[in-house]
């Protein structure tokens, strides 16, 4: 039954990679939102346990009552995307799943049933547990989510950087040997707090929304100055959280995903002292000329703090993306090889194997197969490259990489600025509270008659407007992360280990399309529906 | 602890689950006779809400059976899922559509209005247990697939892709087969039987339990007949068996037989998980003021059910045969994790007990006081 000609549809690849994109989009639309809000509801809840007054517990079930409605679509949109792993990616799922399975199983045991378990606890369980029994059950749900979120991330991470494994040559399959390599990756550590940190800011940005507007409209007042004080530091603390476990992964990226670090900088030629780029002219809409072009147009960066990032060095060397396609040789005189040179290496790890195979078919001896088992395992860091056609294939769509990254960035400073504001201005903090109003007074950023006040309560309406323009970017900026790390990985599902053409299910192009469109049509009425009851219900209040 | 033992226990693990799944299909049982057990819009409400409590069980069970499949046996959840593909979306979108259901549908705002919402319920419960069980069935009747590795590293494919189905259909044409019928079908009876036990225990409702008594033998009677025919055919078919030593698949006349001849145990779980349904369901039918029909129905349930995953899978038997291309059966020694992957899942493994016992311990506070009228009026409800 050898050499079975698959006319796989080309455009079968790009249908499923465009379904995977839309659910892992959609998904990620409602889980930091969960995340978040878990947090919030999870210290109004403490603070009703701690002082047993009833405005507490308003106050959480009514943060819970928002998260239910969001829960539920993360819930939906979640289970596709468990099995699409092997729906649309049955061949990745054979060659990694050894690895990629367990984690994937994991989750759902530990984290899967402590969310469904206690969720319900929280919100039928009011008046058939006791409040501390309830309290437990409102963090557990949190937590079953956090803890859905590190396996998730564990699996994410080691498709970015695939460790604790060894290729099988007579299962054909990659297989784990080092559980704790895989569940434990630095890149599994920095991913997980990077992803779940940036979730709590869109809980922080969603509540100071919610209660900006009571306060526009003089509703809730106290739920929502109370809200305001909690969000505001949940949101600054995360703020600054991400921005400094997005660094670390950045210093990641940069050690183990040359390439992706190149497309996010739109980096063509790299060098030693290579700055930061702010922002540069990249086309959004078509590949650059990296092969002909010197660097991005336009392009103001700050100087040295690439290599910095990279190589702790100001002198530290950073490859751009010809080099990496050329091959470079770094200032201690290790060297890269050229793509060619990792295609030619991945062909020989390919037809090597095959060898392999039908001389053990043939009955070969252990001492006949020692020769090609030896290939094999010097080529086998490069069998990936033995299915890229052409070099272009290796290089990341840099447009989506490069913009993304940036409105990642941004927001994220934006978001520091914001809550750090909303913090200095909602709390009592001896000096600065007075002084940052006041200063914020004389630019006319609030009313005079407030530059004296504390509160979240007096603040100009702009403030509150802009509190709830920044729920889109925030939005956008969580779902901007995940372009620059899906994209950045393209074209590999496995970094270096298997691109999508040889990934992919054997289904024709018909069948996905259609439950792409089904999958659109589904989700978009479904969020509109949510969003549509999020604001009736936001509107009617807690005390309605 | 061997290779082939952590094998077995995985297929255990996996059957385990896939029994407790079935039982929990009382949640799409009772959603799919929602308008002839509530009646009122007061009565579906109370339906509703109470499977409501415990829709999630059920929801996460699948995706962790889905999640055990892949890390104890990639290879079925690689040709399974990508081979029968229709077959499994349309699971999926059923489900998708149940887990939305419940908090949209009386809430303001829901501009697709409380209907259809519960039509989704109807529909997912419904579909969801014809076509889970339709997909269990093909492990003994076979699916249309076939399995090549050699494809990984042939110059000559488009794509190396390892496996592929045999027709256009994706899945679809299991539906084709009567007996995958026949078992679909007794799965749906079956948890619309566990779904009106349930309800009639959970629910503080004499209108809603007298009626589940009325409608218990319109499922009850359906699900014995398609059960009994399925398994008197089950008993008296062909099997899909494999030489240890060699890993050659062959069919065996009445394997299935066989396996119950030699894992005696099995007869056991098998007789004792009948036994105890019929008798969940026929004190529930004599007795007026008996509801607690749904436990030994229940866990008769997950007997069974265990039962038939073990006979498929264990005796060295191809648990997931192809009738395309004899040798690309599934076995669990073909289709398995590493030795390395099964020994470090095994390890986790030891916290079911402790998942196991804190639902046990939350489904009780939750169902201490049974739902009635006054909790969805007063209380957090859909």
């Amino acid at each position: 039954m050898q050499n079975i000609l698959l006319n796989i549809d080309t455009a079968t690849i790009d249908w499923s990679r465009a379904q995977f994109a839309l659910t892992a989009i959609y998904h990620w639309l409602f889980v930091p939102l969960t995340l978040g809000l878990a947090v919030i509801m999870g210290i109004a809840e403490t603070c009703y346990y701690r002082t047993k007054k009833r405005f507490w517990k308003e106050v959480a079930k009514f943060w819970q009552k928002l998260f239910g409605v969001n829960f539920a679509m993360g819930v939906a949109t979640g289970i596709i995307l468990e099995f699409e792993f092997g729906t649309n990616w049955s061949n990745y799922s054979w060659f990694v799943g050894d690895i990629f399975g367990a984690p994937l199983a994991i989750e759902g045991i530990l984290a899967f049933f402590m969310e469904s378990t206690f969720v319900a606890v929280m919100y039928f369980g009011w008046k058939k547990v006791s409040p501390g029994f309830h309290l437990a059950s409102t963090w557990l749900t949190g937590l079953g989510a956090t803890i859905s979120a590190w396996w998730i991330l564990v699996a994410n991470a080691w498709m970015q950087y695939p460790v604790g494994c060894e290729f099988n040559p007579d299962t054909m399959r990659h297989e784990m040997v080092d559980f704790f390599a895989v569940a434990f990756s630095p890149f599994a550590v920095g991913k997980f707090c990077h992803t779940v940190i940036s979730a709590w800011i869109i809980g922080a940005v969603f509540v100071v929304a919610v209660s900006s507007w009571y306060l526009m409209k003089k509703r809730e007042q106290k739920l929502a100055v109370e809200s305001i004080k909690i969000a505001s530091i949940v949101g600054l603390i995360a703020s600054l959280g991400a921005a400094f476990t997005g660094h670390i992964s950045g210093q990641q990226v940069a050690k183990v995903q040359p390439m992706k670090l190149a497309a996010m900088e739109a980096l063509y030629n790299g060098g030693t002292e290579q700055g930061l780029t702010a922002v540069a002219w990249v086309n959004p809409f078509r590949q650059p000329d990296y092969a002909n072009e010197q660097a991005a147009p336009l392009k103001i960066d700050m100087p040295y703090a690439l290599s910095i990032m990279a190589t702790n060095d100001p002198k530290g060397y950073v490859p751009g993306i010809n080099d990496l396609l050329n091959g470079y040789t770094l200032p201690d005189g290790t060297s890269e090889p050229s793509v060619e040179e990792k295609m030619e290496r991945g062909r020989l790890a390919i037809q090597t194997l095959a060898d392999y195979r039908k001389a053990k078919a043939e009955g070969a001896s252990k001492e006949e197969l020692s020769p090609l088992l030896a290939t094999l395992s010097a080529n086998m860091p490069y069998f990936g490259y033995g299915y890229i056609r052409d070099r272009s294939e290796v290089v990341p769509y840099v447009p989506v990489n490069f913009w993304a990254f940036r409105i990642m960035v941004g927001a994220g400073c934006l978001f520091i600025l914001f809550f750090a504001v909303l913090v200095i201005t909602s709390f009592r903090i001896p000096y600065v509270t007075i002084i940052t109003r006041r200063l914020l007074a004389s630019l006319g950023l609030i009313h005079e008659s407030h530059a004296d006040t504390v509160g979240a309560d007096a603040l100009p309406v702009w403030h509150y407007w802009l509190a709830i323009a920044l729920v889109p970017l925030s939005y956008i900026a969580s779902e901007s992360g995940w372009l620059v790390a899906e994209f950045g990985r393209q074209p590999w599902t496995i970094q270096d280990m298997l691109p999508t053409w040889a990934a992919v299910s054997d289904l024709n192009s018909g069948s996905v399309a259609i439950t792409f469109f089904l999958f659109l049509i589904l989700f978009t009425t479904m969020l509109a529906v949510e969003i549509n009851i999020l604001l009736k219900q936001i509107k009617k209040g807690p005390s309605a | 602890m061997t290779y082939e033992f952590l094998q077995q226990y995985w297929w255990f693990i996996v059957s385990l689950l896939g029994a407790l799944l079935v039982f929990l299909l009382f949640v799409q049982g009772a959603n799919s006779c929602m308008r002839s057990l509530g009646w009122t819009e007061e009565g579906k409400r109370l339906v509703i809400n109470s499977t409501g409590r415990k829709w999630e069980f059920t929801f996460t069970t699948l995706v962790t059976f889905g999640g055990a499949f892949f890390a104890s046996f990639p290879l079925f959840y690689s040709t399974s899922f990508g081979g029968a593909y229709w077959l499994w979306m349309i699971i999926l979108f059923t489900f998708v559509l149940q887990a939305v259901s419940y908090e949209f549908q009386n809430k303001l705002g829901n501009f697709l209005g409380p209907r259809t919402f519960q039509f989704f319920l109807v529909l997912n419960g419904l579909l969801g247990p014809l076509l889970l069980g339709g997909a269990v069935a093909t492990f003994f009747e076979g699916s249309n697939f076939i399995i090549e590795k050699n494809n990984l590293v042939d110059a000559t494919a488009l794509t190396p892709i390892i496996s592929r189905w045999g027709n256009a259909s994706h899945g679809l044409d299991a539906l084709l087969n009567p007996w995958v019928l026949v078992f679909g079908l007794a799965v749906v009876f079956l948890s619309r039987v566990l779904g009106i036990l349930y309800v009639m225990n959970n629910v503080a409702d004499e209108d809603i339990r007298s009626r589940g008594s009325v409608r218990l033998l319109g499922a009850a009677i359906p699900f014995v007949i398609l059960f009994v025919a399925y398994l008197v055919h089950l008993l008296l078919k062909d099997g899909y068996a494999v030489d240890p030593a060699t890993g050659v698949i062959f069919l065996e006349p009445m394997k299935y037989v066989h396996n119950l001849l030699d894992m005696w145990y099995l007869d056991i779980l098998l007789l004792l998980g009948v036994g105890l349904v019929l008798f969940g369901i026929g004190k529930t039918a004599i007795s007026p003021n008996y509801v607690g029909g749904i436990w030994p129905a229940g866990i008769g349930t997950v007997l069974t059910v265990l039962a038939l995953f073990l006979v498929a899978g264990w005796n060295n038997t191809a648990y997931y045969p192809s009738t395309a291309d004899l040798q690309s059966s599934l076995t669990l020694a073909n289709s398995c994790s590493s030795e390395f992957t099964l020994r470090t899942m095994f390890y986790v493994s030891f916290l079911v007990p402790f998942v196991l016992a804190y639902i046990v311990y939350c489904w009780r506070k939750i169902d201490a006081k049974k739902l009635d009228k006054e909790e969805i009026l007063t209380d957090h409800a859909y």
